[in-house]
């Protein structure tokens, strides 16, 4: 028994495969956040004056603000004097096209299996990558110009479609939202930015890849997506770092904005660092997204595969304002050695017959420490709202936790919400039992694994979820036996 | 097919088996009774390849080749197959993926290929029927929430979809009422062939009626006290246990000469 029970405990290191540097001449500021580094942010960016304002003004609001400490995670404090708030690979001058960039930035890509070579994707899928502070590519984008989808850069989106980020940048997410949310405001380098116009159906799924890789530089990005009356459009994110002793900071805001009849379908893997086994290093994911469908009978629809970060602290999440919305969350948290991962969401119901679904899948392996809180809200208004929420939490070993936090308001009396939870553990009997069917370990964890995140991983676009899955195969590793 | 010899194994520093030898060979239906505490299931596991039990002494073959060197799975794939007395329950793995998983991948250690969807399905209806097991017992998550019957039905089914060189079967009859006993022994039945080789592990009489075996043992303070033929199971039935135990005790001292 001795023997067995030490390997399910046994935490064997990750294999990260995308823990490289990239060696690359980095335009980086110096250490450290004050006004000064927000007016030169602002300056590398020629970013117009009311963006100057208005990261004034979030810097100004944060510094009165204080982290959040209701989280279920620990962690030493955060010099935030201490961290590069700007850190861009250098290129020459304004890309022409996706053949000038640098070759060292395309074969990092190409290492990450994203191919910015336009030709060679059949997959129909475009991309922006963000490397560290800044997009270095964007790909589709004059094909998706032609049908008036916008899909760029949130620097060039500044430059370019002034009107469109001024009327909802912030709008989902105010820059007093919280502190990282205020953070963000301040010291935002770039990001994605898509425009579906009315009626159109997006042909191709939109994509950023994020990475981080500058040497103490935190990652500050923002995501905007609108959505016009019944338009619809799949965006998917992915995301990786190298693999260093120190953590280093993720702190961005994605905002989400469905009109009439819109839907956003948005799904992340997120496979940042997670750490070493002796929970050393890794990324700190403090991510604040949202949406809001504010059209009657628009649809968001979150789906999340959490798999890296030394710390995830995100809850995407809906507000149903438009009568007759939907609001869904899919979520696969995974942890393994010593990652902490508060996650969830929050759906707001203010429409009338709103309706939303929650399904949240934790797995909790190693010496993690992995909690779903969730937020279901129904307003004065959400006559005949309705909710569904599943937490299902599996347990691999007994050094790991799995805690719920379910939150539920209601106001109006016709609303009718609906919360299930289950915690299941894999236990050496199951192991044994599959071992004696000729199943080994790796194998069995896999079949177990994959089963019980299958209704997620359903959600996801068919290429995501064949990489989804290898991922949660590759983040088990070694967790045991 | 099976050698055990003089086989001695330990939990936690305490011994259960003290020098077990047990001969099987293909086409053979062994029956090893005893009562509660005599390391009958101790043997199963041990065989299996639990690896709490530490073997301190002996060794066993298993078609020729050395079963204690072998990996649990690797035992599984050369053949080895144990009906448990208590099937674990997997929730969210379907009986039917689980099934599927285990055949491929005892094919893939012998050099085979995959079952592909189809061969695998007309498989399971084939061996469905033995059993008499209920199509809606497979879409469903591995002996979550099965009746008892049904889990050892589905133990039996699974003998007979990876059709093993040696089955043994843990306590199959603990649990069962007359009817789903009666269905679990004629799958066992019509398994019965002149390659493979069973091993009744029971603490009644009860199941032996139907199974019928070659040779009964009696297990007693994790060491055979007895062999004899199916009579020998009549005998226990009608006096006891209490009978072996009385005659062990006279011969207590000749047993510890031996050793």
């Amino acid at each position: 028994m001795k023997e067995e029970l030490n390997t399910l405990e046994q935490t064997v290191l990750n294999d990260y495969k995308y823990g490289f540097v990239t060696d690359i001449d980095t335009d980086i500021v110096p250490k450290g956040i004050n006004e000064t580094l927000i007016r030169l942010i602002w300056a590398k960016k020629n970013e117009p004056d009311w963006m100057l304002d208005w990261r004034l003004k979030a810097y100004t609001q944060w510094q009165k603000m204080e982290e959040p400490k209701w989280p279920n995670v620990t962690y030493p404090a955060i010099n935030y004097q201490d961290i590069i708030y700007y850190a861009a690979p250098k290129q020459k001058g304004q890309l022409k096209g996706l053949d000038e960039l640098d070759p060292e930035l395309r074969r990092t890509f190409e290492k990450l299996g994203i191919s910015l070579d336009e030709q060679k994707r059949l997959s129909g899928v475009a991309v922006d990558v963000v490397m560290d502070s800044v997009s270095v590519a964007t790909s589709f984008k004059k094909q998706l110009s032609e049908i008036g989808v916008i899909f760029c850069s949130m620097s060039e989106a500044i430059q370019q479609h002034p009107e469109l980020v001024k009327k909802y940048l912030g709008s989902v997410v105010p820059m007093t939202d919280n502190y990282f949310a205020a953070l963000n405001a301040a010291v935002f380098t770039d990001g994605s930015f898509c425009f579906i116009p009315k009626s159109v159906r997006c042909p191709m799924e939109l994509s950023t890849y994020f990475r981080i890789n500058a040497e103490n530089s935190g990652q500050f990005e923002r995501t905007l997506i609108i959505a016009e009356d019944d338009s619809y459009v799949s965006y998917l994110e992915g995301c990786t770092a190298p693999m260093r002793d120190e953590n280093q900071l993720h702190a961005a805001v994605v905002e989400l904005v469905a009109l009439s009849k819109a839907e956003i379908k948005y799904s992340t893997v997120q496979n940042w660092y997670p750490g070493d086994k002796e929970g050393h290093g890794g990324i700190y994911n403090f991510v604040t997204k949202r949406g809001i469908c504010i059209g009657e009978h628009s649809k968001i629809s979150w789906t999340q595969v959490e798999t890296g970060s030394a710390i995830t602290w995100k809850y995407p999440s809906v507000i149903l304002k438009g009568d007759g919305s939907i609001g869904e969350f899919y979520s696969i948290a995974l942890t393994n050695n010593h990652q902490q991962a508060d996650t969830g969401t929050k759906m707001i119901h203010l429409g009338k017959n709103t309706k939303s679904r929650i399904v949240s899948k934790g797995i909790s392996a190693g010496y993690s420490n992995n909690s779903y809180r969730g937020l279901v809200r129904a307003g004065k208004g959400a006559t005949n709202a309705r909710n569904y929420s599943q937490c299902d939490s599996l347990l691999l070993g007994d050094k790991c936790g799995a805690n719920t936090f379910p939150y539920i308001e209601v106001k109006n009396t016709t609303a009718v919400v609906e919360h299930e939870a289950t915690t299941s553990k894999i236990g050496e009997d199951q192991l044994f039992y599959c071992k004696q069917r000729g199943i080994d370990t790796e194998t069995a964890v896999a079949l177990i694994v994959n089963g019980f995140a299958k209704e997620v991983m359903n959600q996801l676009p068919m290429e995501f979820a064949v990489e989804a899955q290898k991922l949660l195969a590759i983040n088990l590793e070694g967790s045991v036996g | 097919m099976l050698s055990i010899k003089n086989i001695h194994a330990a939990i936690e520093g305490k011994q259960i088996l003290n020098g077990i030898n047990l001969e099987i060979k293909p086409g053979e239906v062994h029956a090893i009774m005893g009562p509660n505490g005599s390391g009958k299931s101790t043997l199963a596991l041990v065989l299996a390849g639990r690896e709490e039990y530490e073997i301190t002494q002996g060794m066993v073959t298993f078609s020729g080749k050395d079963l204690l060197e072998m990996s649990p799975e690797d035992r599984a794939r050369e053949g080895l197959f144990i009906a448990f007395q208590y099937p674990v329950e997997i929730p969210g793995v379907s009986t039917t993926n689980f099934i599927k998983t285990a055949v491929n991948e005892k094919r893939k250690y012998h050099g085979q290929e995959a079952l592909d969807a189809v061969a695998f399905l007309k498989l399971m209806k084939e061996k469905m029927a033995l059993v008499n097991m209920d199509q809606s017992l497979l879409s469903r998550s591995i002996n979550e929430g099965f009746s008892g019957g049904e889990k050892k039905r589905n133990e039996i089914f699974q003998m007979a979809m990876l059709e093993p060189k040696l089955a043994i079967l843990d306590e199959t009859d603990s649990g069962l009422d007359i009817d789903a006993l009666r269905v679990v022994a004629k799958g066992v039945n019509e398994l019965r062939h002149k390659d493979r080789a069973i091993l009744i592990i029971t603490h009644y009489q009860r199941l032996l009626d139907y199974l019928q075996p070659d040779f009964v043992h009696v297990l007693y303070n994790g060491r055979i006290v007895r062999s004899g033929g199916k009579e020998l199971a009549l005998e226990l039935e009608e006096k006891g246990y209490d009978f072996i135990k009385d005659e062990i005790g006279l011969t207590a001292g000749v047993q510890a000469g031996i050793n």
